[in-house]
């Protein structure tokens, strides 16, 4: 395969690797062999369950996956833009620093731990610690958002970013999000479509209403998310919205020091 | 050859894997296999093991006693005191074959015993687990390095030192069918990995597969002590197993409330609650304090009728449901509940301290 690969430049067609029954490690050395021999838009069949696909990938790229991929997807990734037919698994986009990742269905935990850039957009529900300790730096604002409900301790710890949570397809008594929101948040925002009882949210966040600026942040990303799912952000945008942020930037600043 | 842990690093953590057919139809051992082996990368090769019911059916009314024996003298000793108690109506080694990664297994062994009619004390079923329990607590405490793997009816524990799929070839799991199959992948973090401290632990008929580590071990296991349960086996997960036991089967909770002590509502909730039910859970809280299962776990627990998922209460650990036809299965990933039958009908992440309970239809395979 690798001399196949080696002579190809610039390649306009995709590449597609049948997934089928490979081990990780085999299919991340594909899929960097087809990047370095020029191709720019790779096709995966049968993903299940392999770990790290598009982890460190620094060169422009288009990776479609069908199936579920395994964990810490798009895993410090540098640039690439990920779709994924199908749900996720846990830790996606984790440490990840550019790139879009977009994932038709549901996701597990812990999505964009630590995240410093890039987006990743989810369709369906999202499992607990979403968002934890995502951050920002000037220009590097990562975006997350999720179609659906997110489980406890979203946004916890979060200390930049943008996180969003639609709620869409809740059966009724569902709640936005589960217990902890935001808890120990000391940067960046969260935008809620509805609100939630205050007993879920954490100590060192309050909710506010959106102004002229929040509406010109979230309706963009409204667009987007409704551009990649096919639905009519013109009606997302007619709920009410609410922003948490937190109250203090430095909320254990004083825990260790009298 | 394989490095040591130490010498490699190996980013995992354990993998559970479970399969039940709600109408008690057979299914051979590959299927649990191949959705162990999906989360091979969870696992470090210091231990695999599987529990599977309904494979005994030519001894469904026999206690199958699978022990594992490091010394031939201890074995005797073993038998020696299932002789004392039970009638044992056939005994043989458990079928086992080379397998590359298996190194120095110990004896395995099988005993289909019934209780001796005079120590059947008053005939009741809780008399005659005490009797079982107590006979296990003795063997896994006095007889040199025997263990019992599991003890229950119709049903197996096949476990040891390896990664799952290995362990899964050495005990031939692909002649044996079963409703019920329960399935673990480890990677032991603060406890050897040895043969008999491998998962799934088990006790009568329960067996506990668990990823994580259950912090309050140590008052778990005081607890359970002044209960006669002896904890020898130096892994955490023992003291679910025997905290099944003693509230479902010795104290007659229902399997819901079991799971509402192990991983209780906090305080904050229970606050919260109408008024029967912040009374009831206040009252478990208090009465059950010393069960409640601190840190991080997702568990799959089988016993004969039965499967139970359950998260710690923050859920630091991942657990999946999902259901294809008749099937339902649990795992720690998706894709190993793919891997068995491909597209599920319906798949969802179990929430934390969230019980999931699923029995039989009519309540048994039979």
């Amino acid at each position: 395969m690798g001399c196949e690969l080696r002579n190809r430049v610039e390649a306009v067609e995709p590449y597609r690797i049948d997934a089928q029954g490979m081990h990780h490690r085999q299919l991340n050395e594909t899929i960097r062999a087809a990047l370095s021999a020029g191709y720019r838009e790779i096709i995966l069949d049968n993903v299940n369950g392999q770990r790290y696909i598009g982890a460190g990938i620094s060169t422009p790229a288009y990776i479609e996956i069908n199936g579920v991929p395994g964990n810490d997807l798009a895993v410090f990734m540098n640039g690439p833009t990920i779709r994924v037919h199908g749900n996720g698994q846990d830790g996606i986009a984790n440490t990840m620093n550019s790139g879009t990742v977009i994932v038709d269905g549901s996701a597990g935990d812990v999505l964009g731990y630590g995240m410093r850039g890039g987006r990743l957009f989810v369709r369906g529900d999202v499992g607990y610690r979403v968002g934890i300790h995502m951050k920002e730096y000037r220009e590097q604002v990562p975006v997350l958002v999720v179609g659906g409900r997110a489980g406890a301790f979203c946004g916890e710890y979060m200390a930049g970013g943008v996180l969003v949570v639609l709620g869409l397809d809740r059966l009724p008594g569902q709640p936005l999000t589960g217990d902890y929101l935001a808890t120990g948040m000391h940067g960046g925002v969260i935008y809620l479509r509805g609100r939630v009882a205050e007993h879920l949210l954490g100590k060192e966040v309050q909710m506010f209403d959106l102004n002229d600026q929040d509406w010109k942040l979230l309706g963009g990303l409204l667009d987007e998310f409704g551009n990649y799912f096919g639905v009519d952000a013109a009606e997302l945008k007619k709920d009410q919205y609410t922003k948490l942020l937190p109250v203090s930037h430095r909320p254990y600043g004083r825990l260790y020091v009298s | 050859m394989l490095l040591r842990e130490g010498e490699v690093r190996i980013p995992s953590g354990c993998a559970v894997s479970a399969i039940l057919n709600v109408k008690g139809r057979c299914i051979n051992g590959e299927a649990i296999t191949q959705s162990i082996a999906c989360m091979r990368e969870r696992s470090n090769g210091l231990g695999g093991g599987f529990a599977a019911y309904g494979i005994y059916p030519e001894f469904k009314d026999h206690y199958a006693f699978h022990l594992l024996c490091e010394t031939e003298q201890g074995r005797l000793d073993a038998e020696e005191l299932l002789r004392q108690n039970f009638l044992i109506d056939r005994s043989e080694p458990i079928p086992t074959r080379k397998v590359i990664g298996i190194e120095n297994p110990p004896a395995v062994w099988r005993y289909f015993a019934r209780v001796r009619p005079e120590k059947a004390v008053g005939c009741s079923s809780t008399a005659e687990g005490n009797l079982v329990t107590s006979v296990v607590m003795k063997i896994n405490k006095h007889c040199d390095r025997a263990y019992v793997a599991s003890s229950g009816k119709n049903m197996g524990v096949f476990k040891g030192v390896g990664f799952p799929e290995d362990i899964a070839a050495f005990y031939r799991l692909e002649e044996y069918e079963g409703y019920l199959w329960t399935a673990h992948g480890r990677f032991p973090t603060n406890t050897p990995g040895w043969w008999g401290g491998a998962h799934p632990l088990g006790l009568l008929d329960w067996s506990v597969v668990h990823n994580g580590e259950i912090s309050s071990y140590g008052a778990n296991k005081r607890y359970l002590e002044m209960f006669r349960y002896r904890l020898e086996l130096q892994t955490d997960t023992e003291v679910v197993a025997y905290l099944f036991d003693l509230l479902h089967r010795r104290h007659d909770l229902p399997l819901e409330l079991v799971c509402r002590v192990l991983a209780a509502p906090f305080w904050k909730d229970i606050d919260r609650m109408p008024e029967p039910q912040r009374r009831l859970y206040t009252a478990l809280r208090q009465v059950y304090g010393s069960a409640l299962l601190n840190g991080p776990f997702s568990i799959i627990v089988a016993h004969g009728k039965g499967l139970i998922g359950l998260n710690d209460r923050i859920k630091l650990r991942p657990l999946v449901y999902a259901r294809k036809g008749d099937f339902v299965l649990m795992g720690s990933e998706e894709s190993a509940l793919r891997r068995i039958f491909g597209e599920p009908d319906e798949v969802r992440a179990v929430w934390g301290g969230e019980p999931v309970i699923v029995e039989l239809e009519g309540g048994s395979a039979q």
